[in-house]
């Protein structure tokens, strides 16, 4: 690739490469700008790769969507299917249905491209939710990178959306479900639900308008503001730069990796083509909701082991959970048993989400910009409170399926239900209280191995009879990686009536902030100082000297 | 060669005779799996009892009138004594939600003496000649109408079964065979409905049992079903083979850059 800079319109570029990167300089004026993008430095961390995958199967969406665009017909006409999947001959259904049956039998390539987009969803959402979780467990929505975050957090929202709508498209018996249950949601609103349904579904369900609606919505505008969005989402991290973690050579102020190009491009575009070859490997291979089993969408039907894709699964759960309650109110029905779980629940964990590195923030008092990761151990409130949250969505999530596992396991859906019920509130605590064990064994442990060295699983026989493990120092990298923890001190309290015998007006609210402060760090396992440290290393080099000469002494006899 | 002189027509020569074999052997098998409703014999009816006295009374009372342990057997035709008996789900062994399908503990013709005793009874819905479970001619689009419409909300559409309430379940269908069909939809074993031929009318039992054949074939045209149980092994399989796969390259291309 050409660096040549404007001025080299005198001494022309001697590759065609070079003149065509001259031409789009001298027009552009993008020389200095391409040449920053391209010297780039991006970290390297597996880890870092969940947020590619996300992006990988966004793409992927969008190809294979296109695809399917040329022949999904989006609308309510009643016609007699004729296609060649002999079960359904003859059986009236909408144009939208039997266009998806041509697709899987009749147009060439058109049963893989459907599986294809259908397993990208759920590999998209998925992996946006890993990379969620690792953004959330590393701390890496720290300042500077909150607003980036919030922006992650409507892609989260809008990629499950998205699924949805796609999902309800074929008008399926599955799909006609899943809407009648998202119509009672709606309705459960208080006040506006009813207007807010018949104005959506433009009268009474299921009606013929909202399946070409739900398409508008599914093919333009939805992807439309997610790519909108990505793009920002990417552009932000770009010109943050990419967080890395803690390690040799690497401060808060610098960032250690491979230069965009031609390393970061390369492996980028490698991976890009595997999450697409087992993307489609999978689509191949593997059934993903063969409509044609289901029949047409009547609302005099139901299939037994009616489920939601993966993503909207909790709040299926949510809603099988929830007791049959409702309030009889000034001639309204208020209906609890769909509000709590299918708006309140979302409704606070989405919001509780977005809004957490203010949260946390706020909590610690702590407002400086990090660019260094931290360690999942190293934040054991938090990554107890993110425990806390995946169990409680996990709950939600297994209760969603609680009729599968009625059958597969022959146990009583009622027995389930009410296990679950109890669990829902029982297991987040405890969960988180395990977590944060965990995390702070590891922390003493990492400290033993800076101190005492790793066990090399030599054993030593010494003179007068005694066994001992040679321990030998930990690598320079390694060693790095520990002290690359932060030791923040709780915020200190303050006096309640100053040093002049003034009252002070916020101590009440700063109180409270010192205890939750002190309840987010205080327990943390300090990391030795250097002096420490110091004194460790002298004592580990004279200990395995000492080992060696020994050693050498029993060999000697 | 020999083989490229064959006739073109050979093949659908050997074709339509193996087909027509099999389909006689087969006319002839379901003929005999479904025996005849023919009048029973007098002394049919006497074994019938006496196997009843052995085997039932202690559930369902000497004269079949029903106990505290059992329902009344009078009137309930010889349908259910032929589905509950030969599926084994009775005698039933023990208190328990639901009867369980177990081996059959009858052979063919105690279990039809203990249905023409109980068909003596009082009148009932019989077991089924095998012109009633015949399904050729039958609409298979209609068959998947009424099985979506009447069957699915139970056993789901694509008749693996599901769960009802408070531990009752509804079984797979994928083995059950046309007679099993019939006598189920007019006996209503347990908590399913009775399908009497005013709901569901002779023909329309058929087109059911030709629809239900179909999706025994489990044909698969996508690839792997994951058991046909929807979104929940799909999710799982996203999860468990899709994103660790993606994981370990990840892993692996992280790795190589140390
Ligand atoms: C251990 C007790 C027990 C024994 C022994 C037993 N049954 Fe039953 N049977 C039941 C119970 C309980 C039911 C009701 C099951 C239900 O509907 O949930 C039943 C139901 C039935 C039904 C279905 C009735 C209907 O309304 O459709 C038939 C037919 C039947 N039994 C026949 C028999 C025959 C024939 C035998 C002997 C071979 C037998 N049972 C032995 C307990 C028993
Ligand atoms: C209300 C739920 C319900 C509906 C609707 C229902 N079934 Fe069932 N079905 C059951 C239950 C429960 C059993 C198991 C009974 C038992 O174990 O004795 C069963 C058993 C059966 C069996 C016996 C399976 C075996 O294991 O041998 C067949 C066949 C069957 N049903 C067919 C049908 C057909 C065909 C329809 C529709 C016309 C239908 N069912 C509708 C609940 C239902
Ligand atoms: C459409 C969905 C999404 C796509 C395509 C996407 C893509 C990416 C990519 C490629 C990166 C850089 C590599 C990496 O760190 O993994 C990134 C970083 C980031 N993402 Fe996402 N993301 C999505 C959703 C989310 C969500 C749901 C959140 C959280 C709520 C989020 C928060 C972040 C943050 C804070 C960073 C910066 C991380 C750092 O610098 O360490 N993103 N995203």
């Amino acid at each position: 690739m050409s660096t040549t800079s404007s001025q080299s319109v005198s001494n022309p570029p001697a590759t065609k490469g070079g003149a065509a990167a001259v031409y789009i300089d001298e027009r552009l004026a993008s020389s200095n700008f391409t040449k920053r993008l391209l010297d780039k430095v991006f970290p390297d961390h597996w880890s870092f790769m969940l947020g590619e995958i996300a992006l990988y199967s966004f793409i992927i969406l969008l190809l294979s969507g296109t695809y399917l665009t040329l022949w999904f017909k989006p609308s309510m006409t009643e016609i007699i299917y004729n296609g060649s999947y002999m079960p359904l001959k003859g059986v009236k259904m909408s144009e939208a249905y039997s266009s998806t049956l041509d697709i899987s039998f009749d147009v060439r390539g058109g049963l893989l491209l459907r599986q294809i987009h259908h397993w990208a969803a759920l590999f998209f959402v998925a992996a946006v939710s890993v990379h969620l979780l690792r953004v959330f467990f590393t701390g890496a929505f720290r300042k500077p990178r909150e607003i980036n975050w919030v922006i992650g957090t409507l892609l989260l929202v809008l990629a499950i959306l998205e699924g949805f709508a796609g999902y309800s498209l074929p008008d399926d018996l599955l799909s006609g479900t899943g809407l009648r249950i998202a119509e009672g949601i709606m309705q459960a609103i208080p006040l506006v639900g009813t207007y807010l349904a018949m104005f959506l579904f433009g009268g009474e369900f299921p009606g013929t308008d909202f399946i070409p609606r739900l398409y508008s919505i599914h093919i333009l505008l939805v992807p439309g503001i997610l790519l909108a969005l990505v793009t920002v989402h990417l552009i932000m991290v770009f010109y943050q730069k990419h967080t890395q973690f803690a390690g040799p050579g690497r401060t808060e102020s610098n960032v250690v990796g491979y230069r965009l190009f031609p390393v970061y491009m390369a492996k980028a575009g490698g991976f890009f083509f595997i999450v697409f070859g087992i993307t489609t490997l999978i689509a191949a291979l593997v059934t993903i909701n063969p409509v044609w089993m289901y029949g047409p969408y009547t609302p005099s039907q139901v299939t037994a082991g009616s489920q939601p894709d993966w993503y909207i699964g909790w709040l299926d759960g949510a809603v099988r959970l929830t007791p049959n309650w409702e309030t009889n109110a000034f001639g309204h029905t208020i209906s609890w048993n769909l509000l709590i779980p299918a708006l309140i629940i979302p409704g606070i964990m989405f919001t509780a989400l977005g809004l957490y590195p203010w949260i946390e923030a706020w909590v610690t008092g702590d407002k400086r910009e990090h660019h260094l990761l931290d360690r999942p151990r190293n934040a054991p409130t938090r990554t107890g409170l993110g425990v806390l949250a995946l169990t409680f969505y996990l709950i939600l999530w297994i209760s969603g399926g609680n009729d599968i596992l009625a059958t597969a396991f022959h146990l009583s859906i009622n027995q389930i239900t009410w296990s679950f019920r109890v669990l829902l509130f029982v297991a987040p605590p405890l969960a988180f209280v395990v977590t944060k064990r965990i995390c702070l064994g590891l922390q003493r442990r990492d400290n033993d191995k800076l101190l005492h060295g790793y066990e090399t699983g030599r054993v030593l026989r010494l003179p007068h009879g005694e066994f001992i493990e040679v321990h030998e120092p930990i690598s320079t990298h390694a060693a790095a990686v520990i002290l690359g923890k932060e030791d923040i001190a709780p915020l200190a309290l303050e006096a309640a009536i100053d040093e002049n015998g003034v009252r002070n007006p916020k101590a009440k609210k700063n109180a409270t902030r010192a205890r939750l402060s002190s309840w987010f760090y205080s327990d943390n396992v300090a990391t030795p100082t250097d002096e420490e440290l110091k004194a460790a290393l002298e004592h580990q080099a004279h200990a395995l000297h000492e080992a060696q000469e020994h050693s050498g002494a029993i060999e000697g006899h | 060669m020999a083989i490229s002189r064959r006739h073109p027509a050979a093949l659908f020569a050997v074709l339509a005779v193996a087909l027509g074999t099999t389909g006689a052997a087969y006319a002839a098998v379901s003929a005999q799996a479904a025996p005849k409703a023919t009048v029973a014999s007098a002394t049919q009816v006497d074994q019938g009892k006496q196997l009843f006295l052995e085997g039932c009374s202690s559930c369902h009372g000497m004269a079949a009138q029903g106990s505290s342990d059992g329902p009344s057997l009078i009137g309930v035709g010889s349908a259910a004594v032929d589905f509950q008996v030969g599926s084994g789900r009775m005698p039933m062994a023990g208190p328990g939600i639901q009867a369980v399908a177990r081996k059959t503990q009858y052979n063919t013709s105690e279990i039809a003496a203990l249905a023409a005793y109980v068909a003596s009874l009082g009148p009932g819905p019989s077991i089924p000649t095998a012109e009633m479970v015949n399904t050729s001619g039958a609409d298979l689009a209609m068959g998947g109408e009424l099985f979506r419409t009447n069957c699915a909300q139970c056993h789901s559409a694509s008749a693996k079964g599901g769960a009802l309430s408070q531990g009752r379940w509804a079984p797979s269908l994928m083995n059950s065979n046309n007679k099993d069909v019939y006598e189920a939809m007019v006996s209503g074993p347990q908590s399913m409905p009775v399908f009497s031929d005013k709901t569901i009318t002779p023909s329309e039992k058929k087109d059911i049992m030709l629809y239900l054949s179909e999706l025994q074939k489990n044909e698969s045209p996508g690839g792997f079903s994951l058991g046909r149980l929807g979104a929940v092994t799909e999710g799982l399989f996203i999860f468990v083979g899709g994103m660790a796969a993606l994981m370990i390259v990840a892993v692996w291309i992280g790795a190589r850059a140390r």
